[in-house]
Order: structure tokens, then C-alpha cells, then sequence
């Protein structure tokens, strides 16, 4: 992991995880799954380097 | 796969017989037919090889079991290089005169419409970035330019009704067996191409393989003259109210005939699906019940991308859909033929000739698998975005498109279709040293020669059919002969184009250059200036005498 940040960088966390729910607060399973996706590519568009993005993809990819 | 043409009243191009089977001296019983080349297949890419190979004196038969151009709805969109390579077969103004030029794209989903785009076709090309034409009119364009060559008494031949039946391979040649009104004869030849197409009878009679992809999905495409004021624009469409869950377009043609794909899914009954009072209602959903039509062509598709996994096998050599197939989303199957041949007839004239090894020909093998790879991965990619083939493929795509409509960024990620353009040869065998420090990284040995304005005219309207040293603001000498290969000089001056696109595409930041190209307009080397010793080398690399 050269390029991804993966040391905590989110203030107040709890709060943006409580705001990260409530955007899901009374979706369809279905809507819950369009919202994250455009939510990633929102996302993946700031990031932009594609170096940073491929270490995001394999971070997300592995499992203990 | 293919349907009869509706009946729309006159005859059209596609049923007149425009080489119609004539007895040819060849069939005299006891006959010994020798040809050095023979093509197999008079479609655009068998017709461009010939052409070709004509207009460099060395004589080609061309055998078709047919005696028509391209039957059915076929391809419509090509793109610049091909019309440059058209341009050096002395063909590429009747095709552009009669083609439909279009740069705006719109871009719906569901309901409504999510963006436009405009192509912004970059400046200073004698030719424009794609035209619509249908593609009996692109091979009726190269058939005439073939009779015109034979009106010079240039040595080509295009015989129809000749059906190829056998194959076998000899000694540095061909023998084949051909099947005629008339009854069978044969022939021999020095070399064979094999333009037969995607289910290329030659590749199945020598056992060869052509893997890939079959995406599962079944597509309406209907060719139909209206009299409707849309406008000269690509129109797409993911999940319409009018085709739901799947995609549409509508793409215009010459003569007042509209292009439209509808896809219909996998599980569907072809046979229905194609009859005029299935296909009325849909186009009438997509169209508006007042827009008057008639249908000209209807097919139903299903569509592959695979290769073979090598080109050239001895003295066989295959281009165009024969060799590489691909969906149609992006262009790419007649425009990447067209680039085959334009890869090929060269290297075979300099084997040929004896001025080259035949291992030449392996870099045709190596820059055309390289360019049929690149356009396999681009029409899968895209093919892929129209049929997503899971529910996250489909929730992606989904989410591109409901972002697209209020962001930019989501823009370049919607996929309908990637517009062909010409394969680098990076890494090629037959590139030479890249020592002009500073220059654009288009221009590097492998690409092909971007157009330039140059004075009245355009740079690549000076360059092609030879290798050539091109030199700006650079001292060259008129010619440079190494092993029997010419290279002549070619010499201008950035101040030959004011606007400066010339400077900014082959100088960048350098003050002169050298270019050494090959005669399919490929950049093979480029230096500061010149160097005899180092420009011979490099022409002994292009010509695979390294
Ligand atoms: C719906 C659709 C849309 C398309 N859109 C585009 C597009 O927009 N742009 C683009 O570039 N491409 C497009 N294509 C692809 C394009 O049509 C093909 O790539 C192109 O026709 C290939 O040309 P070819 O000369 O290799 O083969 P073909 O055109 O298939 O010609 C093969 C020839 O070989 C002859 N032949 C076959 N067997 C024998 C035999 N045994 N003896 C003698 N002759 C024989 C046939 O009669 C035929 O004339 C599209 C294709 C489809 C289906």
C-alpha cells in the first residue's frame, strides 16, 4: 500500500458512519444497492489516480 | 443469419449482380492455372487487398462464390484511418462524397435524456473522424475502383460465381479446387488470402481454430427509409420505455435510411421476432405512430468477439472478419480489416520481390493480432456496458448512467460504443530507435501517421506506398537505398502549416526531425536529424532484415 491512506482520516467517525446509514434509512434492498453504487463511482471519481484506485480495489478484495 | 431485403419496390444495389460469372480461360480442361496471388472473398476487405496489391503490379485474382456487394445490414460506421487507407487506394472520395458526417451523440435512459456530447473532431484532417455509409456502398465504391484499375491494364481480376470447395497446402504455395456453373476447376498459387469472412471456409478446410465469446444476447437490426426530420445524430437508448430492459439506437445513413438496433434478449424466437408485423409495432413504439417508414433490411444477430490465434499460416493468409471477429459496438470489423490488408500488402510485396525474408510476414502476425486484441477488449468492454450479463454489471451501469445526467465525470464511464481508431504497434519488431527527445508520444515508431495540413493540401495525401524519410526543417538526401529498399525524401517545413498542427504532431518541443515511415504510413524510427548509417539500420529492422 504505497498510494491508499489506510491510517484512520475520517473526523469524528461515528458521525459519518451514522450519516453513511441514514442515507439507506427506509430503501428497498435494490435502492440501498444503486445508492452504493453511485456512491463508489462519486467516490472513486474524486480519488482519480489510478494507482490509489487499484490499492483501494485489492484492500477491498482481502479477507483475513 | 441473414433475411431476404423486404421488398421496397426497385432494385437495389445489394440484388444487382455487379461481376456476374463469366468463363475465364483458367477452365480450359488441361489448363495449368498458376496465380502468384489469389484472394478468396470480394468483400471489403478481399476488394481493399486487391486493390493493394494492384496497384503495385503484382497480379491478384479474386474468387467469390457471390457476384453481389454485402447482403443485408451490415456495417455503417467508418472511421478516419480506414478512409486514409482508402484515400492511398484511390477511393476514399466517393465514399466520403456520399457518406453522412455526424459529431453530436445523445445518450438516453429510461425516459429521458441523460447527455449529449459532441466529438469535437480535432482540427487539420483532410478527413472527418467518421461517416455513415452503408456498406453495399462501400464495397460497390471499391468494386468500381477495381474496374477502373483494370481500365489502366492493371493486372487484377475479380471473378463471381467462383466458389472455393478445397484447399491444400504445397511446396512454397496453394492448390485449390473451385466450383463454377461451368463445373470445377483448379489452380495453383504462390500465396492465398483469405478474405472469406467470418465463417471463412478456408480456416474450416485447414482445421483451424477461432476462439472467443459468445455474448447472449439477440439483436433486431432494421434498416428503414423515412422521411423524418430527426437530425444527423447518434441516438442511444439503455431500458426505453419502448424496449425494456434492453438497449436501442438510431443512427442515419445516406438516402434517407435509418440504422436501428433494438435488443431483444436472449430467449426469443428469431423466426417471429423477424416478421414484418412484429418488427412494425416495436419501430412504431420507438418512432411515434405518425413517422412514416419502410423497411429496407431486417436481421437478427448474435454477437461473438474471437481470433484465430495466428494470422498467417505459410503461404495462407488470413484478414478481416476471416481472421478476427468482434461485436459491432465501436466499428470494428470492416475498419480493422482494412487495416490488415494495409499491414500486409507491402511486407508481401517486398517477399515477394526477394528484398525482404519471408519472416516478414510474422510481423504481420505480431501487429495485427496486437490490433485485433486491442479491438476485441473495446467492443467486449462495450458490449458488456450495453448487456450487463450480472445484477452488479447492471447496477453499475445503471449508476453511471443515473449520475451522468446531473455529472460529467460519469460521462466518460457510459459505454455504448467506443469509437474505432487505429492501433499503436508498440513493441513491434519492426519499430526502430524513438531519439527525438521531446516529441509527441502519437507520432512514436509503431503509430500510425496522424493527417497535418500542409500547405494547400494535407501530409498524408504525400505520403504512403513506399517507405519515405520525411524531413522537417531537417537535411535529407532524395533518396536512401539500402539491400535493393528505397526510401525516398520527403521534405517540408514546420512553416508549411501556419495553424501549427503539424509543429504540435510531429516537433513538439524539437526543432527538426527525421522520420523514417513505412508504406502503410506507420511511423518505423524518428531522430533529430539525419544519420545514414542509423536510417539504414532501421530500414533494415522495417523490413525484418535486422
Ligand atoms: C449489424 C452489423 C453492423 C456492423 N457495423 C459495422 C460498422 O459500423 N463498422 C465496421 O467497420 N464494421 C461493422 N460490421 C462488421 C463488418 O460488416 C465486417 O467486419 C465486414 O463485412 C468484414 O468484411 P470481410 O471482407 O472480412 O468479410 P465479408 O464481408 O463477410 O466477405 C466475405 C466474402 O467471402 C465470400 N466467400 C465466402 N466463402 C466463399 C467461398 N467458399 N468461395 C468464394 N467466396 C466465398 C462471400 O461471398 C463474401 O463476399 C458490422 C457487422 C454487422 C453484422
Amino acid at each position: 500500500m504505497a498510494k491508499l491512506n489506510t491510517k484512520p482520516n475520517i473526523a469524528a467517525p461515528d458521525d459519518f458512519y451514522a450519516d453513511l446509514l441514514a442515507i439507506h434509512d427506509g430503501l428497498s434492498k435494490e435502492e440501498s444497492d444503486a445508492l452504493n453504487a453511485r456512491l463508489i463511482l462519486i467516490l472513486a471519481n474524486h480519488v482519480g489516480d489510478r494507482e490509489t484506485l487499484a490499492e483501494a480495489l485489492a484492500a477491498a478484495q482481502a479477507r483475513n | 443469419m441473414l433475411d431476404k431485403p423486404v421488398e421496397t419496390g426497385g432494385k437495389k444495389i445489394f440484388e444487382t449482380p455487379l461481376y456476374p460469372y463469366r468463363q475465364s480461360p483458367d477452365q480450359k480442361p488441361d489448363a495449368k492455372v498458376h496465380h502468384p496471388v489469389v484472394i478468396i472473398g470480394a468483400g471489403p476487405i478481399g476488394l481493399a487487398a486487391a486493390i493493394d496489391l494492384a496497384q503495385m503490379d503484382i497480379p491478384v485474382v479474386v474468387l467469390d462464390e457471390n457476384d453481389k456487394v454485402s447482403w443485408g445490414s451490415r456495417a455503417i460506421c467508418f472511421a478516419k484511418r480506414p478512409l486514409e487507407i482508402l484515400d492511398r487506394l484511390g477511393c476514399g472520395d466517393p465514399m466520403v462524397d456520399k457518406g453522412v458526417v455526424w459529431n453530436v451523440g445523445k445518450v438516453f435512459f429510461d425516459d429521458r435524456q441523460v447527455y449529449d456530447f459532441n466529438l469535437l473532431p480535432e482540427k487539420g484532417h483532410k478527413r472527418p473522424a467518421f461517416i455513415n455509409l452503408q456498406q453495399y456502398y462501400f464495397e460497390l465504391y471499391l468494386v468500381e475502383r477495381v474496374f477502373d484499375l483494370q481500365r489502366q491494364g492493371k493486372p487484377i481480376e475479380l471473378r463471381g460465381g467462383n466458389k472455393l470447395v478445397s484447399v491444400k497446402e504445397k511446396d512454397n504455395g496453394v492448390n485449390l479446387s473451385i466450383d463454377t456453373p461451368d463445373g470445377p476447376y483448379r489452380m495453383d498459387c504462390d500465396w492465398l488470402i483469405a478474405c472469406d469472412g467470418a465463417g471463412s471456409p478456408v480456416r474450416a478446410m485447414m482445421g483451424l481454430d477461432f476462439v472467443g465469446r459468445v455474448f447472449e444476447d439477440n439483436f433486431l437490426i432494421a434498416d428503414v427509409v423515412m422521411d423524418a426530420d430527426f437530425p444527423t445524430e447518434r441516438w442511444f437508448w439503455f431500458d426505453p420505455p419502448f424496449n425494456r430492459g434492453q438497449s436501442a439506437l438510431l443512427h442515419k445513413q445516406p438516402d434517407g435510411v435509418w440504422r436501428i438496433d433494438l435488443q431483444l434478449g436472449w430467449n426469443i424466437d428469431k423466426e417471429k421476432e423477424k416478421q414484418p408485423e412484429n418488427v412494425i409495432p416495436r419501430l412504431k413504439a420507438m418512432l411515434g405512430d405518425d413517422v412514416k417508414f419502410e423497411l429496407e433490411w431486417v436481421s437478427i444477430y448474435t454477437f461473438q468477439c474471437r481470433r484465430m490465434e495466428k494470422f498467417r499460416h505459410g503461404h495462407v493468409i488470413f484478414a478481416g472478419d476471416a481472421a478476427h471477429q468482434v461485436s459491432p459496438f465501436g466499428a470494428r470489423g470492416a475498419n480493422s480489416g482494412v487495416q490488415d490488408t494495409d499491414n500486409l500488402c507491402w511486407k508481401l510485396k517486398l517477399v515477394m520481390d526477394g528484398l525482404a525474408p519471408d519472416s516478414l510476414l510474422e510481423s504481420y502476425d505480431v501487429e495485427r493480432i496486437h490490433g485485433a486484441d486491442e479491438n476485441i477488449m473495446n467492443s467486449s468492454r462495450s458490449t458488456d456496458f450495453i448487456t450487463p450479463k450480472s445484477e452488479i454489471s447492471r447496477i453499475f451501469r445503471d449508476a453511471a448512467l443515473d449520475l451522468s445526467e446531473r455529472y460529467d465525470f460519469a460521462r466518460p464511464l457510459v459505454n455504448s460504443g467506443r469509437l474505432s481508431v487505429p492501433c499503436v504497434y508498440d513493441g513491434s519488431p519492426l519499430n526502430g530507435p524513438d531519439l527525438l527527445t521531446d516529441a509527441p508520444a502519437r507520432t512514436r515508431p509503431g503509430a500510425p501517421c496522424p493527417d497535418a495540413p500542409l500547405g494547400e493540401g494535407f501530409l498524408l495525401g504525400r505520403l504512403g506506398g513506399k517507405f519515405q524519410l520525411l524531413a522537417i526543417d531537417a537535411e535529407v538526401p532524395d533518396r536512401i537505398e539500402d539491400g535493393g529498399i528505397v526510401a525516398e525524401a520527403l521534405r517540408i517545413s514546420a512553416a508549411d502549416d501556419p495553424s501549427g498542427d503539424l509543429a504540435a504532431r510531429y516537433l513538439g518541443a524539437a526543432k527538426s526531425a527525421v522520420y523514417l515511415l513505412r508504406p502503410d504510413q506507420h511511423v518505423a524510427a524518428r531522430w533529430p536529424s539525419y544519420d545514414e548509417a542509423a536510417v539504414k539500420a532501421a530500414l533494415r529492422t522495417a523490413t525484418g532484415r535486422a
